[in-house]
């Protein structure tokens, strides 16, 4: 019984010594610091930071609930909240089907497939700040303004663009549709290229149309990639900030603020870090529920 | 054209009458329409790179402007310093990517290859990290980095500042593990018999066969520091550091509109030949990597 256990040590040994021993300690250290400093420690200290009030120049002091309840209670969050649904509603109906659309409409191009591809993926290599600067100019709510007078010509408008309240958001949504689209139909492409292309043919046999072939072949064979896409996209969107920061800074009359520029407001303009990251922490487990949720939701459709 | 080859519509759908003329009609006004949103903002562009503040802001779609002021490409180069705030996104792009795959090779090496006894606890606790959002750790990774827990030093105003919390990255590091994973074990153990060292295992075996896997990681990161915006804002304040994405707008509000559209003009240029040169390469890549996501 001894020996056996000798042997059994000796064994570990020689395992931790075959398996890296020292060595494997030194190649996970970069890995763990990085993560440590930038990752796991900003997490957990995110967590601390909600229940203390905190300035950076006074020491923290614990306040419990507090920073919470006066987060929930502020008159800004349900319009914060409001305009960030808003906008993740918007990019749903707008940016979602197109992009999918495209890689679709691509994918039966046999030889120009690639110019489409090329042509719809530039606005994704223009960098975003100076896409949303040139769309700024681009919403000029001038008479002269781009936009306006190619509407002009058809007798439309102008329109007031970003200064209006109610056509902020979209015009936000619009540019960040152009934006991202290319981007997006390029992972639907190469998703596409595993369709199994066979079934077309027992489709059209059974009298399916091109739109049902489309609908009931192609789109079921990619659902997997489109559901992700989707969360993706809703967790994308519910922590949209460039675009609102910098086309409108959250106006006109708060009709752009949305969750993330409210956080930025709380930390960096009022130097409130602990209500910022109570702001944090209860959009994380928004989207945290709504990953759960979506991922149960999901499973179940594709089990059936 | 062979059964396996054939796309949606078959050859029978295009011999009828309504495909055959209705479907070039929808390609061609797809056609227009992509080259309408891809192209037709960097012409207009162009052109206003090179007009008068005049034109740009009374006839911005009058086809000729009244006059071509060349100039304004050099003046944004010099006075703006499009040139410098370029330098800083590339040096800023190509750190993070260094940071990025020394961290997650090296990591994805102990975690697949030596598989040490305590691995599964790291890999859950990477794992974790995936499913929180970023905007958690935004207020305190800022604090972090204004005064680094243990070394009390400030990373604000250095390059490390952006560089190291790039390399925190969850999924790069899964990806490049689950890519280790599918590396035949039968060729790490015929190495070790051969006496390789853990380290000449990584650099010699390891590292050639994953090429792939370190390119599309390695394009990923440049394009999401390329995008990056809020994090550089927040700790880069000095202007001689700053990426052109943060630069821009505070430019914007002090100069001239015509000097505007030309270093507007400026940063785009770049990044747009460099995609139309490399388009396959770079498009086969982000392509694979949305590949991984499902």
């Amino acid at each position: 019984m001894f020996q056996q256990r000798t042997q059994k040590s000796s064994r570990s040994v020689t395992t931790w010594y075959r398996s890296g021993g020292l060595s494997s300690i030194f190649f996970a250290l970069p890995l763990v610091l990085i993560f440590l400093y930038f990752s796991w420690g900003p997490i957990v200290r995110g967590l601390v930071l909600s229940f203390q009030k905190n300035n950076l120049v006074a020491p923290a002091e614990w306040v419990g609930w507090s920073n919470f309840s006066y987060v929930l209670t502020d008159p800004q969050l349900p319009q914060a909240a409001l305009n960030t649904l808003y906008f993740a509603f918007l990019a749903l109906i707008f940016g979602f089907p197109v992009p999918l659309f495209l890689a679709v409409f691509i994918s039966e191009l046999r030889k120009t497939g690639w110019l489409y591809n090329v042509l719809s993926y530039l606005p994704a290599v223009v960098p975003p700040v100076a896409a949303i600067l040139l769309w700024t100019f681009f919403y000029d709510p001038s008479g002269a303004g781009v936009f306006n007078s190619i509407l002009g010509w058809f007798g439309i408008g102008p329109f007031a663009w970003l200064n209006s309240q109610t056509l902020a958001m979209p015009a936000i949504v619009l540019e960040a549709t152009w934006a991202g689209a290319g981007a997006t139909s390029i992972i639907y492409l190469a998703a596409l290229t595993g369709v199994r292309t066979e079934l077309y043919e027992a489709a059209e046999l059974d009298g399916a149309g091109i739109w049902s072939r489309v609908w009931h072949v192609t789109l079921p064979q990619i659902r997997g990639i489109i559901l992700i896409m989707m969360l993706l996209q809703l967790i994308g969107t519910f922590q949209v900030f460039t675009e609102p920061f910098l086309f409108t800074g959250g106006g006109p009359n708060n009709a752009t603020l949305t969750v993330l520029l409210l956080i930025y407001r709380y930390a960096f303009i009022n130097g409130d870090f602990g209500a910022a990251t109570a702001l944090s922490v209860l959009l994380a487990g928004v989207l945290c529920v709504l990953s759960v949720v979506y991922h149960f939701v999901t499973r179940r459709w594709s089990t059936t | 054209m062979s059964i396996s080859e054939r796309g949606i519509i078959s050859t029978a759908d295009r011999q009828r009458g309504l495909i055959r003329y209705g479907l070039p009609a929808i390609q061609v006004l797809i056609f227009v329409g992509v080259l309408v949103a891809g192209v037709g903002p960097l012409l207009w562009l162009l052109k206003s790179g090179v007009s008068t503040s005049q034109d740009i802001l009374s006839g911005p779609m009058q086809l000729w402007p009244s006059g071509i002021q060349l100039k304004n490409i050099p003046d944004a180069w010099n006075r703006v310093q499009i040139g410098a705030y370029l330098g800083n996104t590339a040096f800023i792009a190509i750190g993070s990517m260094i940071s990025t795959l020394f961290v997650c090779t090296t990591g994805a090496f102990v975690l697949s290859i030596l598989r040490p006894k305590w691995g599964p606890v790291v890999t859950g606790a990477v794992l974790a990290t995936l499913f929180l959002p970023g905007v958690i750790s935004l207020v305190p990774l800022y604090m972090t980095v204004l005064d680094m827990p243990l070394l009390h030093v400030s990373l604000q105003n250095t390059f490390w500042a952006v560089w190291l919390p790039s390399a925190a990255s969850a999924f790069n590091v899964l990806i490049m593990k689950r890519y280790f994973d599918s590396i035949p074990r039968e060729l790490i153990e015929a190495a070790r018999i051969d006496g390789a060292s853990n380290l000449r295992l990584f650099t010699a075996l390891i590292l050639p066969l994953s090429k792939p896997i370190v390119g599309v990681v390695a394009l990923l990161t440049v394009i999401g520091s390329w995008k990056d915006y809020l994090w550089p804002l927040l700790v880069l304040p000095d202007p001689t550091l700053q990426p052109i994405s943060v630069a821009l707008p505070r430019v914007a509000k002090t100069t001239e509109i015509s000097l505007q559209m030309s270093a507007l003009f400026l940063a785009v240029l770049i990044p747009v030949v460099l995609f139309l040169l490399f388009q396959k390469q770079f498009l086969r890549g982000v392509g694979m990597a949305g590949g991984i996501k499902e």
